[in-house]
């Protein structure tokens, strides 16, 4: 890849292991966000497009605010909204969704391509297109559902937490637009400081159940949520409660790994050699249906124009 | 967790794919320390400060451009985001400001002067000189037919009641003011902007 | 906005009624989630529709669309009947203790001297203090006086009880008294509420005294000219308030002077009424410089053609029989009384209300020219698009010219942001194919009308000939340029009123101030209250020094804020009467022994000591605020509650003046105005986040948001009817039908309204059958065509509908 930028790698997809470097990231950084200070704007969203160049096709109207109504390879963070009633009192939650950067990422885990995931020392979990072979296996490995393959290029795409501008210095596009800072972005100490902050005023406000979503199942995470109900984190729109990643993908990594060593010599060679010869898009027919599925379509549910 | 043998198939793989070209090292060593992102795309952009132009709290903008202005780059602009240094939006933007290099790039704007004849079906492309004299024409005539100098008690008026002007709310500050000039002196009172509605 | 976007930081409550900050002004919402977070900032929504403010508020009210004065007055009741006013500000900075006359007079719905057969208030001189021999107001500083001002106030409120506001404004009683609590809590010096408002207040049958009712309230709670206080207007485009500013109104001219009428032949008349003499002993009363103003921009308009002589040129200037605001215009249109109109980026088709009588204006015209950046349902109004909207060309025999114009990005000048603030920008591209700036096509038009006068001659063509436009490059000036002329300039050596032998500004230099204006021919300034933004010292709108030393949220090197680079207007008043800050938390401009200081440019006389007694509200004769407006407003001194036009109920107060009994409404439109026996269902349009006007449907990123029109309906209803999310909805009301995809949600519940439920349906505003949105309906098919009476704003925000399960549209939804 011609690059005029880069990130020191902590964690490589389909690489047993990184040397030892000398070089360390000065700071592991992280995205808040602060559901109790988010009006569902979407200026995050248009912001996530114009800086990634993405073109969402124009869908339609699907049933209230969600639109487009699910992450897709061109749209890499929706607001998720959920309409729940206390009593006589209504409650508007609102979630911007997207890939959380787990710091233990199951997506990175599950990839069998070398170097088709990474993850910077910074904790950025970032995909690497030109080595993706469109497999779909970090869908699975995702707990939260976050990865899309695209039907035009049938690579894997998501919130690469603009890495490009973390590199270079800048808050991702879509912290630096939100207009109410309900994404706040900087080193993950500073954010959890900040989010002690908040969830004492959100306390304050009788949300006594506040509290900072950073879920230890997967390491914790680089994308975290400040949420008035932390106790209850599947209310917003179905943020998994205590996510993990998937048995399957923590059962090779475990007891499969040294079986996998040990039929190298055959099932490895055999394996690489029919990457490099027949090339990812060699797919099984079930797997196209399986990958069609999980690039979850280019437009929305009602929207196959 | 249950692991059912399909799952384990699968898994299994999975795994010997990835393990086996770790392994093997085809993955080099020293390419795993760094990885190259992507470029940062507004390395050498000629940024230009403007303010958002839709709503009132009038946002500070950068608009990134490509081409530095000498003479044979013509400017394009790639990007817009917002100004930090700016005191209400301190670089935030919201949905309209975030999407506005969109509009500046919308498929549906007017690049040419446009002219529909009486009954036509379509809009047949102008010169501006073609454009600019017709309304000139249209104008005086109206105005020279229609032009009110007194009203019926013989008090001195000076109106011009059947054309309209509505001025838009987008429109600079100096542009607006030179179409109040424009409408006042020809003696038009239906001058309106976008504050009512 | 009588503050500004970032002094909101400083409130402790934050009003968002009439508006929905949230969603049309995110990035200066900003500063309500700055004021929550660093200030422990209450945040109250009172809306028809929970909304996206809402979504983050500390307390949601729901009221019926239209009924906002009858909450208000609640308020007002409320914080009257149980003492929770700022009685020191309330004493000193209102006219709470001037006498009335006893020829004023409020019952069953009326005020005193309405004519019935006219319709109008056709005597309003009992609106009005009794005055002494000298023309001093009465006042009653004991407040004992029945006919005191706070008296009146208080008889005239007394209805408004809890019990009342939830009668018609549906509100539970409740959540009525959670809200007058919590605003009561700023009832003295030490804390702040402000007051944020849009659309949703001014799009009524009653939008002024909306507003008005607000004022007042933030008057007895002592908030106006207080950090954090005031009653915030948000303006809708970027420069709106610009171009209201320079007088893109029909009544006006710019500076908020006023276009003289037929009654007013000679510039003596017009000035007859414009003395503006003080009413109170001392006070400043700063209207009276109203000459100066208007000679200079007359003076910036006319140039040498207007002479002490020929009074300044006051002929050239058209005279006003009627208000030709927008909705007069359509409807002379619709009345075949127009011939040519321009659309000058602003979308009148889908802006003006009852489409249909829209449509049929433009079909009459003889030529219509369309100056946009984008394409627009106006320039196509004559293109069939099916059910969308219905047109034969062949019939329509109107000229179209379409203009491309460039947008923000390709050229350079100012807007005025909606806290008054004037910032420049610069030109980063050229427009796209042929397409200019409006300053181009505004310049080169008015040369080629000028040329064909000048050549040919034509009706009075004097104030097109004279009109100044000696610009370096007449067919496209340089802004710069342009904005000198509208700051004002020294037309001769102007001398030092102190010292006949200095000058102080030489001919030609630019006007520091606008104190500096002359009304003797030389001075010229095109807008008086833009005096100071480009002097001497250059273009004081492209400063962008961003300091904030004080850390009020000043920032007073950034732009320049009309008027004299104020931020806080009357911000004297954040100081008692005898110029102590009423606390320290709201310290702001206070008297330092010698003269006014602070974080601000007083709103005052630098220094005049508070001894003197001059009111901070220095516009008016009184130098004080008005809880009683005289005759300023045309439906009353008071705020009364009325039903919009399409009522749902008759007025419980007064059902016999069901209605504004002096609303117009134009001859065509007799019948225009549904009931609730057909239209059960109470409607309210609004506007989404994602999108602007009718602008953003053609913009790919936020087409991609929200692409498509729909109808949001509450639980219940939608249930009776049948209908489930994306179902498709017909909407009908008296002017027309529609149709939209349901989105069916839990945000609008049926109201208890006069002891039955009433449901509210809400539709965005922003779809069409142009962009890149799907194609839509325009809601403007709905709305009724009438207006608010003091200001002719369109009633958008409540009227009356059915709506029932329907099939999708005939053509295909793609744009």
């Amino acid at each position: 890849m011609a690059t005029l930028q880069s990130l020191d790698i902590r964690r490589r997809s389909a690489s047993t292991e990184v040397p030892p470097q000398v070089r360390k990231a000065s700071v592991e950084v992280a995205k808040l966000i602060d559901v109790s200070k988010c009006i569902g704007c979407k200026a995050c969203q248009a912001a996530c497009l114009a800086w990634n160049d993405l073109v969402q096709p124009v869908g339609y109207f699907d049933g209230n605010y969600d639109n487009p109504v699910d992450l897709t390879p061109t749209s890499w963070t929706v607001m998720k909204f959920t309409e729940i009633e206390k009593g006589d009192d209504l409650e508007w939650l609102i979630r911007k969704d997207g890939c959380m950067h787990c710091d233990d990422p199951g997506c990175l885990k599950a990839c069998p391509a070398p170097g088709a995931i990474v993850q910077y020392t910074n904790g950025i979990v970032d995909f690497v297109s030109e080595n993706c072979i469109g497999c779909g296996y970090c869908v699975k490995g995702c707990p939260f559902d976050v990865p899309r393959i695209s039907r035009v290029d049938r690579k894997a795409y998501k919130c690469t937490l603009c890495s490009d501008r973390v590199a270079v210095g800048q808050a991702p596009a879509c912290a630096k637009a939100c207009p109410t800072q309900a994404i706040y972005f900087g080193s993950k100490d500073d954010m959890i400081v900040h989010a002690e902050k908040r969830i004492a005023d959100l306390k304050s406000r009788g949300y006594q159940k506040a509290g900072l979503y950073n879920p230890p199942g997967v390491g914790g995470t680089h994308v975290m949520y400040v949420l008035h109900h932390a106790d209850k984190p599947s209310l917003y729109a179905g943020l998994p409660d205590d996510p993990k990643i998937s048995p399957m993908v923590g059962f090779w990594k475990g007891a499969m790994k040294p079986i996998s060593l040990a039929v190298i010599a055959f099932a490895g060679v055999f394996g690489f050699l029919h990457y490099i010869t027949k090339g990812p898009n060699e797919v099984s027919d079930a797997d196209e249906r399986k990958g069609d599925e999980l690039a979850g379509g280019q437009t929305n549910s009602r929207g196959r124009s | 967790m249950a692991v059912t043998r399909r799952q384990f198939m699968k898994v299994s793989a999975a795994g010997l794919a990835a393990s086996s070209v770790g392994a093997l090292g085809f993955a080099g060593a020293g390419d795993a320390l760094a990885a190259g992102v992507r470029p940062f795309k507004l390395e050498r952009a000629t940024e230009t400060r403007n303010t958002c132009p839709y709503c009132s709290v009038s946002c500070g903008v950068l608009i990134y451009s490509m081409g530095d202005k000498s003479k044979n780059a013509k400017s394009s602009i790639i990007h817009i985001e917002g100004d930090p240094d700016h005191p209400v939006s301190r670089g935030t933007l919201c949905p309209r400001g975030a999407a506005a290099l969109d509009f500046v790039k919308s498929p549906l704007r007017l690049k040419y002067p446009m002219h529909r004849k009486p009954g036509s079906e379509k809009f047949e492309r102008v010169t501006w000189d073609f454009a600019l004299d017709r309304i000139a024409t249209l104008m005086k005539d109206d105005r020279d037919k229609n032009f009110i100098a007194k009203n019926r008690d013989g008090v001195t008026v000076n109106r011009w009641l059947t054309t309209g002007f509505f001025g838009t709310s987008a429109q600079s500050n100096e542009a607006g003011y030179l179409v109040y000039k424009l409408a006042r002196s020809t003696g038009i009172l239906a001058l309106e902007n976008q504050a009512r509605i | 906005m009588t503050n500004s976007w970032n002094d909101i930081k400083n409130a402790d409550v934050i009003l968002v009624m009439g508006g929905n900050a949230a969603e049309a002004h995110p990035c200066g919402f900003k500063w309500v989630t700055e004021a929550k977070s660093n200030n422990g900032a209450k945040l109250v929504v009172v809306d028809p529709r929970f909304t996206r403010s809402a979504a983050v508020a500390d307390m949601y009210a729901p009221l019926r669309p239209g009924t906002d004065i009858a909450f208000l007055s609640g308020v007002m009741r409320y914080l009257l009947a149980n003492n929770k006013i700022h009685a020191d500000y309330v004493k000193a900075f209102t006219n709470a203790s001037y006498i009335v006359k006893e020829g004023y007079g409020f019952q069953d719905g009326l005020f005193s001297g309405y004519d019935q057969a006219r319709k109008a208030y056709t005597d309003r001189s009992g609106w009005d203090y009794e005055f002494d021999e000298q023309g001093m107001a009465k006042v009653d500083d004991t407040l004992q006086h029945p006919r005191c001002v706070l008296n009146l106030l208080k008889a005239h409120v007394e209805r408004y009880t809890p019990e009342m506001v939830e009668r018609i404004c549906g509100t539970p009683k409740a959540k009525f008294l959670q809200v007058c609590e919590l605003m009561a809590t700023t009832a003295n010096g030490e804390r702040s509420m402000t007051s944020m408002y849009a659309l949703g207040w001014t799009q009524h049958t009653t939008g002024a005294q909306n507003i008005r009712s607000m004022a007042m309230i933030q008057l007895l709670l002592g908030n106006m000219g207080v950090p954090g206080g005031g009653v915030n207007a948000l303006r809708g485009h970027a420069n709106v308030q610009g171009i209201t500013d320079l007088a893109l109104l029909s009544t006006s001219t710019p500076g908020y002077l006023v276009l003289p009428t037929d009654r007013e032949p000679t510039y003596a008349d017009y000035m007859k009424s414009r003395g503006f003499k003080p009413i109170r002993p001392g006070q400043t009363s700063f209207w009276q410089n109203y000459p100066k103003f208007f000679v200079s921009q007359q003076k910036a308009f006319f140039g040498a053609a207007a002479t002490k002589d020929n009074d300044w040129a006051y002929e050239y200037l058209p005279k006003f029989d009627a208000s030709y605001d927008t909705l007069k215009i359509v409807d002379m249109m619709a009345a075949g009384q127009m011939n040519g109109l321009f659309a000058q980026g602003l979308n009148i088709l889908l802006a003006a209300p009852d489409k249909a009588k829209v449509q049929s204006g433009l079909a009459k015209l003889k030529w219509l020219v369309v100056i946009d950046p984008l394409e627009t349902e106006t320039a196509r109004f004559w293109e069939n698009h099916g059910e969308f909207h219905n047109a034969n060309p062949k019939s329509i025999q109107t000229e179209v010219i379409q203009l491309p114009a460039n947008a923000f990005a390709e050229d350079e000048g100012s807007f005025t942001n909606s806290s008054r603030v004037i910032q420049w920008h610069w030109k980063a591209a050229d427009g796209p194919g042929e397409s200019r700036s409006d300053i181009q096509i505004m310049s080169e038009l008015f040369s080629r009308l000028r040329a064909l006068y000048a050549k040919n001659g034509g009706a009075y063509p004097d104030p097109i000939l004279k009109l100044t436009w000696n610009y370096t490059n007449p067919t496209n000036p340089d802004p710069a340029e342009v904005l000198k002329e509208i700051n004002g300039y020294a037309i001769e050596d102007l001398p030092d009123p102190a010292d006949a032998n200095r000058v102080v500004l030489r001919a030609g230099q630019l006007l520091p101030a606008f104190a500096m204006m002359r009304d003797d021919g030389k001075t010229a300034g095109g807008c008086w209250i833009y005096t100071g933004v480009y002097t001497e010292a250059g273009n004081m709108a492209m400063r962008r020094d961003a300091s904030d030393p004080t850390g009020k949220g000043v920032h007073a090197n950034w732009g320049f804020a009309w008027p004299a680079n104020r931020r806080v207007l009357y911000n004297r008043a954040s100081a008692d009467a005898s110029g102590k800050p009423w606390s320290e938390r709201k310290k702001y401009v206070w008297w330092n022994g010698t003269r006014w200081t602070g974080a601000d440019v007083p709103d005052y006389a630098p220094t005049v000591a508070p001894e003197r007694g001059v009111g901070p509200f220095i516009m008016n004769h009184e130098g004080t605020a008005r809880l009683f407006s005289r005759a300023a407003m045309a439906d009353g001194p008071f705020p009364e509650h009325y039903e919009p036009m399409d009522a749902y109920i008759a007025n419980p107060l007064h059902p016999k003046v069901s209605t504004n009994p002096i609303t117009r409404v134009f001859a065509a439109d007799a019948k225009a105005f549904g009931t609730p026996d057909k239209f059960p269902i109470v409607a309210t349009t609004y506007r989404l986040t994602e999108h602007f006007h009718y602008w953003t449907k053609s913009v790919h990123g936020n087409a991609v948001l929200q692409p498509e029109l729909f109808v949001e309906i509450g639980e219940r209803l939608a249930k009776a009817k049948g209908i489930k999310d994306t179902d498709w909805v017909e909407i009908s009301s008296q002017r027309g039908t529609i149709k939209a995809k349901a989105c069916v949600t839990k945000r609008l519940r049926p109201i208890m309204v006069d002891g039955k439920p009433c449901d509210v349906i809400g539709l965005p505003i922003h779809y069409g059958f142009i962009g890149l949105t799907r194609k839509g309906y325009a809601t403007n098919v709905l709305t009724p065509p009438v207006g608010d009476i003091s200001v002719n704003t369109p009633e958008y925000k409540a009227f009356l509908v059915d709506v029932k399960k329907t099939t999708a549209p005939a053509q295909p939804a793609v744009a």
